[in-house]
């Protein structure tokens, strides 16, 4: 399935930060929600910044436009405080994309483990992710470290526990 | 004649010519050279002599190298025009004693002059120089002490002007039946155009000047036609050009347009001086309505798709410098959105707004 862009993708002012303080409030909304569908269409995880800037969602070459740096991290900082990007580095040249929040991944993830009636039993965190019964799923595939901190926030929930074992980690849900 | 050289007889960058004359000949001493009928050039820098017949036989002395010379008597047959002959005599004493070939020197060295002083070539070039300096000086202060010369007359002159001003204002006052309001205004104003501050008034500026009054009243009469011309906004640059060009010699000050401008309201004038974010200034028509020029330049920018500023001027016929300040204030209003890039800065209807 193609990814489906939307309308503001081809409206010229969208990559001009808008002076407008209203105006630009919808532009950053819709900018967020661009950026994070993208990330989920295309399963993207991690971003450096250097690649961004040439990447089809900021530069859009049909229409001869792209966001500038200063507005791609004015984007990024949006998304920040929403929850759905974390800096790894201070230089701000590498981040992490939660297109969904560690929360909302702990739900699904309980949620498959509660209707298959698998609650008090022990995955392995492999299991979990790349196991075929859950190929079907959406979180199947989901890298480690977004699924640590799904686990942990279920643990947070009190619905989970992560627990070391022999040869990795694993997790008991409640 | 040992002293002259051969020479392609072109003048150089800062040479310039002064004079020539033709039917020249040229003499070694008592006896007649090889080298007959010719032209004589003077020129800032040397003294050339080319032959008529063979344009390719040129010399050349330089003129620093001239000592003395006199004038003979012509020769037999007096073949030369003394006149003319004594004009030749005339610029070469003017040019000798300008020694403009000192200030612009050749490219080509000229040899040093073989006077007297032959032992300390290298002397005269510095002693030159020095002269030259010595003379720059003494030209900059005579016009320095010339131009303080003006200066006084001219303080002088302004003492009396304002002394004179401020007499006929005092008898203004005295009399104050016989010369008309309007009259004094007018005297007034020519006063201040001619920079001389109002005598009568100590404020010059501030919104209680009764010359500023009458002036708004004035400025409310002239330019409510322009302004129904110009669709009832017009930048102040336009209105200050506009009145001075009609008035002619009581010319306003900026200073006083502003001032005038900013009693519209307090008179109840038709016109409003208004200040954009930008600091531009303008005066409109009371009637204007902004909302009613938005709302059409949101209709103009969506039947278009876009528009630049320049765009929108050469639609309306506005100037640039307004129906920008226009498409601005619809920006900040919400219905346009813009679009900055090496293109240009175009205006689009707010689709963010309207779209979901």
């Amino acid at each position: 399935m193609s990814f489906e862009w939307p309308w503001q993708y081809n409206f010229p002012p969208f990559f001009t930060l808008q002076p407008n303080v209203d105006t630009r409030q919808k532009q950053l909304a819709a900018w967020c929600s661009l950026a994070l569908s993208y990330c989920r269409h295309h399963k993207l995880y991690t971003l450096g910044i250097m690649e961004v800037q040439e990447c089809p969602v900021f530069n859009h070459k049909n229409i001869d436009r792209k966001l500038s740096t200063e507005a791609i991290l004015i984007v990024f900082e949006e998304l920040r405080k929403k929850g759905n990007l974390e800096w790894l580095d201070k230089n701000k040249t590498q981040c992490l994309v939660m297109w969904r929040r560690p929360e909302e991944w702990g739900k699904l993830i309980y949620q498959w483990v509660s209707k298959n009636g698998m609650v008090n039993t022990v995955f392995t965190l492999y299991e979990l992710a790349n196991g075929d019964d859950t190929e079907s799923e959406e979180f199947h595939g989901l890298e480690e470290w977004m699924l640590i901190r799904s686990l942990q926030a279920l643990q947070t929930d009190g619905k989970a526990e992560v627990i070391t074992m022999d040869d990795g980690k694993g997790v008991k849900f409640f | 004649m040992d002293r002259f050289t051969w020479s392609n007889g072109l003048l150089e960058m800062n040479e310039t010519l002064v004079i020539q004359q033709r039917g020249v000949k040229l003499y070694d001493g008592e006896d007649k050279a090889k080298l007959d009928v010719g032209i004589a050039l003077l020129s800032t820098h040397q003294l050339i002599w080319r032959d008529l017949k063979n344009h390719e036989c040129c010399i050349a002395i330089p003129l620093s190298q001239i000592i003395y010379f006199e004038e003979q008597a012509a020769g037999i047959g007096k073949s030369q025009d003394p006149i003319l002959l004594n004009f030749l005599k005339e610029r070469l004493t003017e040019e000798l004693s300008q020694k403009r070939w000192e200030s612009t020197p050749m490219s080509q060295p000229i040899p040093t002059a073989t006077n007297s002083q032959t032992g300390r070539t290298r002397a005269v070039g510095i002693v030159g120089i020095e002269r030259k300096i010595e003379e720059r000086r003494k030209e900059t202060e005579k016009n320095i002490s010339e131009a303080f010369e003006d200066l006084s007359k001219l303080m002088v002159k302004a003492k009396e002007m304002v002394e004179l001003s401020r007499s006929i204002a005092n008898k203004i006052k005295d009399k104050q039946g016989d010369i008309t309001e309007d009259e004094t205004i007018r005297f007034k104003s020519y006063l201040l155009s001619m920079g001389i501050a109002n005598p009568v008034t100590r404020e010059t500026h501030g919104s209680g000047t009764h010359y500023h009054l009458q002036l708004a009243k004035q400025l409310g009469d002239i330019l409510l036609a322009p302004l129904e011309e110009r669709g009832g906004m017009m930048a102040l640059t336009e209105v200050y050009c506009l009145v001075n060009r009609a008035r002619g010699m009581e010319l306003l000050s900026p200073e006083d347009l502003v001032n005038a401008c900013k009693m519209f309201e307090s008179l109840k004038q038709p016109l409003r001086l208004r200040i954009f974010d930008s600091g531009v200034m303008v005066v409109q028509l009371q009637s204007h309505s902004e909302e009613e020029m938005i709302s059409s330049a949101l209709d103009n920018v969506t039947d278009k798709g876009s528009l630049t500023a320049e765009e929108f001027a050469k639609l309306l016929g506005l100037s640039v410098l307004l129906s920008k300040e226009r498409l601005l204030l619809a920006e900040k209003m919400g219905h346009l959105c813009r679009d900055d890039s090496v293109e240009g800065l175009r205006f689009y209807p707010n689709l963010f707004n309207s779209q979901a």
